[in-house]
Parts: C-alpha cells; sequence; structure tokens
C-alpha cells in the first residue's frame, strides 16, 4: 500500500504529543516501591493517549503499552536514545498481561484507541508493536481488519525492544518466553503480604481471643499468657506461604501449589514448636490450623505465578480447599477443647 | 516449571492449521512449534491457558479454556457465581490483588 501523507499539513497534531524522558527519576522508582507494597496500586496511572520518545518521525515505531504507570515506565527506560511512538491504552491501570487477560488491553480497546489518535495521520507506516503478553487480549487479525494496521508481537520484556527492532521485529526464543526467576518472585511477595492482611489479622484476632477460654468462662490473664503459641504459628504459617514457598518455588518436588505450601509449613510450624511447652491437643490444633493457612496462601500464588493453568488451580482447589476447611473446623474445635481442659 | 500433569484444556485440530505459525510466536511458554508447515504441540503440560493461542489463531484451530488462575479469584467466581475475578479496577470495585 502506498500512502502519501502531507508532512507538513500533520506538524500541528505532532507537536501536541507529549514527549516523555527514557530516564526515570527519583519519584518513578520510590512509586515503584510503593505500589509493590500495594500503596496507591489501583491510582497509579499513565493518561492513556499518544506519547512521543526522542523525535520520533512519519517512520518511526509505535510501541503499545497499558496505562499502569509501573507498566509505562518499564517501557519507556529501555528506549534509551530510540525515536518512537508510544500509544497508552486505558487499562484502568492494570499491567499489560492481566489488562489483556480481562480484556481491557484487548483487540477493541486497541482499535479505538489507533482511531482516537488518529494514528494513521501521525506515521505513514502500518504496523504496531504490542507487547507478546498482550496477545492473550488483542487478535492481530482483527486489528488489522478493522484499522489497517498490522499487529507486530513484540518480546516479552521491554528490556528486548531494541535488540527485536534491531533484528528486523524478529524475536529470538528466548525473548519470546515468559520465566519466573526469583528476583521476579520475590518482587510479588509484598503485594501478596498486604493483600491478605485483613483476613490475617482477624485469624490472628480470633485464636487470641479463643486464648482466653477457660472452664471457669474467660480469663484475660490467660489469655495474655498463652496467646503467643497460636499467634506465632499462624503468623510463621502465613510467612512459610507466602514468603518461603514463593522464593523456594522449584526447590519443592510437589507440582500443586498447595503441597509446597503445607510442606514449609510444616518446617516452620515444626521448629517454632520445638520452643513451646503445651499440651497435646493445643499442637494438634495448631498444626492443623497452620497447615490449611500455609497451603492456602501458597495456592493462592498461582494467581502471580507465570506458568499455572485456570485448569490445574480448579482441580487443586476441589481436592485442597475441603481439606483445608477440615483441619481449620477440626483445628479450631481441639483448640477449644484444649483451653477448656487445662 | 510445569504445573499439574494432564490438567491442560487446550486442543489444536491440525486439519484446521495453515502453518502460519502465530501460535508459536505468541505462546510464552513455547508450547507450539513449527514441523512439516503444521503446528504441533511439544509438551502440553507446558501450557499456562492464557488464551492467546486459541484468539489470534483466526482459522479456529486452537481451543483452550481460559482465564483467571488464582485460588482467590476462582473462589470470588464460585460465591459470586460468575467467572473468576481478583477484583482488579476495571472489572469491579477498586480494591485488592491483581492476579
Amino acid at each position: 500500500m502506498a500512502f502519501s501523507v502531507d508532512i507538513g499539513s500533520l506538524r500541528p497534531v505532532v507537536y501536541d504529543i507529549p514527549v516523555v524522558s527514557t530516564q526515570l527519576n527519583f519519584s518513578d522508582y520510590l512509586g515503584a516501591i510503593k505500589v509493590r507494597w500495594g500503596i496507591g496500586r489501583n491510582h497509579y496511572t499513565v493518561v492513556p493517549g499518544l506519547y512521543k520518545v526522542g523525535e520520533p518521525r512519519c517512520e518511526s515505531d509505535v510501541l503499545v503499552t497499558a496505562n499502569y504507570k509501573l507498566s509505562f515506565d518499564t517501557l519507556r527506560k529501555n528506549l534509551e536514545s530510540i525515536n518512537a511512538w508510544v500509544l497508552v491504552i486505558d487499562t484502568k491501570g492494570v499491567n499489560v498481561w492481566c489488562a489483556a487477560g480481562k480484556g481491557t488491553f484487548g483487540t477493541d480497546n486497541l482499535v479505538k484507541s489507533i482511531k482516537k489518535n488518529a494514528l494513521e495521520n501521525i506515521v505513514q507506516h502500518r504496523r504496531i508493536i504490542v507487547p507478546q503478553l498482550g496477545a492473550v487480549g488483542v487478535a492481530a487479525h482483527k486489528v488489522k481488519e478493522q484499522t489497517g494496521f498490522r499487529v507486530i508481537f513484540g518480546p516479552v520484556q521491554a528490556r528486548d525492544i531494541r535488540k527485536f527492532v534491531n533484528a528486523g521485529y524478529k524475536a529470538t526464543p528466548e525473548m519470546r518466553k515468559i520465566t519466573f526467576p526469583i528476583y521476579e518472585r520475590a518482587k510479588l511477595i509484598p503485594v501478596d503480604f498486604m493483600y491478605g492482611k485483613f483476613k490475617l489479622l482477624l485469624a490472628l484476632f480470633i485464636l487470641f481471643v479463643v486464648s482466653g477460654i477457660d472452664n471457669s468462662g474467660f480469663l484475660f490473664q490467660k489469655m495474655i499468657e498463652t496467646c503467643s503459641f497460636p499467634l506465632i504459628n499462624v503468623l510463621g504459617a502465613y510467612l512459610a506461604g507466602i514468603v518461603i514457598a514463593p522464593l523456594l518455588l522449584p526447590v519443592i518436588p510437589f507440582r500443586a501449589f498447595s503441597l509446597k505450601g503445607a510442606f514449609w509449613g510444616l518446617v516452620v510450624i515444626g521448629f517454632i514448636n520445638m520452643f513451646f511447652e503445651v499440651n497435646l491437643a493445643e499442637r494438634i490444633a495448631m498444626v492443623l490450623i497452620s497447615l490449611s493457612v500455609a497451603s492456602f496462601v501458597t495456592l493462592n500464588f498461582t494467581g502471580s505465578s507465570t506458568y499455572t493453568s485456570l485448569s490445574g488451580v480448579k482441580k487443586e482447589m476441589i481436592w485442597v480447599i475441603p481439606f483445608q476447611i477440615f483441619f481449620v473446623a477440626v483445628g479450631l474445635i481441639l483448640f477449644i477443647i484444649s483451653k477448656l481442659r487445662m | 516449571m510445569q504445573y499439574l500433569k494432564n490438567t491442560v484444556t487446550l486442543e489444536l485440530d491440525s486439519g484446521l492449521c495453515t502453518g502460519c505459525g502465530l501460535c508459536t510466536m505468541v505462546c510464552p511458554h513455547a508450547v507450539f512449534e513449527m514441523k512439516n508447515r503444521k503446528a504441533q504441540i511439544v509438551d502440553i503440560d507446558d501450557c499456562m491457558e492464557c488464551g492467546a493461542c486459541a484468539l489470534n489463531c483466526q482459522f479456529g484451530a486452537i481451543t483452550v479454556k481460559s482465564g483467571v488462575g488464582c485460588a482467590a479469584g476462582i473462589l470470588n467466581g464460585i460465591l459470586t457465581n460468575s467467572v473468576p475475578s481478583c477484583n482488579c479496577p476495571g472489572t469491579k470495585k477498586n480494591e485488592t490483588n491483581c492476579c
């Protein structure tokens, strides 16, 4: 297809497009740290629209990304000395992959964005580079049908874009694969930890109160004196499931996440139990409850992992959740009984 | 790293495959490879059911049941009798974790 575009007539439009830096500053890094801890995570957005990096021209590439600021920052810091257009789609502040899974980073939104920003008047070519993980929501052939733009699926990681473009839009097999190395897993831990904090506090509160139960009624003194064992157990199990199991994900041979969590839960609970002199019923009660906690929070990490399937998680849940509920119920009853007899 | 064996719903109909190779590009786990101008599945247990291949196969040769895969999201789906959802902004009320 040949296009004749009067470049001169485009200037007023082009000049309105904001230019973004490829350098992140202190507040960008601070913002990244905060959202990793779940602070302001749902409002960490960029205004959707077209941006310029360097001095793009009508032949320059168009890179598409989500309007989650962390995604946008990751992209732009990898574009140093590259001239390109960056088209930011409104994904409600969700990253490319998750948004693609939900459809906000999808065909319709991309088509809308291309039309709204009159991309056909800004570039002469008809190609856009969409991150590979966006393919979960973007159907290349439909975008082509509706806009004339050919979608080129770029590499998984923004850091490979330069190499990808220089190689003539060819990705090596490594660039196409999502990995899940320990530092990536570590980055996900804080947000998972913060996500479950209210449920954790509720569980701790219940155990705290139950600690005071006595056959003579309720003893405040007893609650204070005996609460440490159940509280430390459950907190330990939570940390085992949410920190240790994800960090050491490939170390344990079980494939099921709930079993990985249960394994590390057992290790941690076993360690904790060495330091306490309590009766057997209470010990068993805490092992049961803690096992459930650890296995559930690790099972939930499937949502953060990059290789688990929905069918697999469902299958795992069907046989594991009944055990978890049963363990917690029996554990709680045993715990109360142990309190009444003590 | 691989998840559970024999649970994935991915299916490839070689009869419909035209050999365009797009599935080998969009799959983040290299589940497909091209052989004799047709796509074929290398190791199905590598599949995470993200759905990118099926969505981008304009010939309808690939099917897979895809969706959100976190336990809390699936529980949400069961409890509210809807599709699994992690309550991300843009789906429901602003809150909590996303996949």
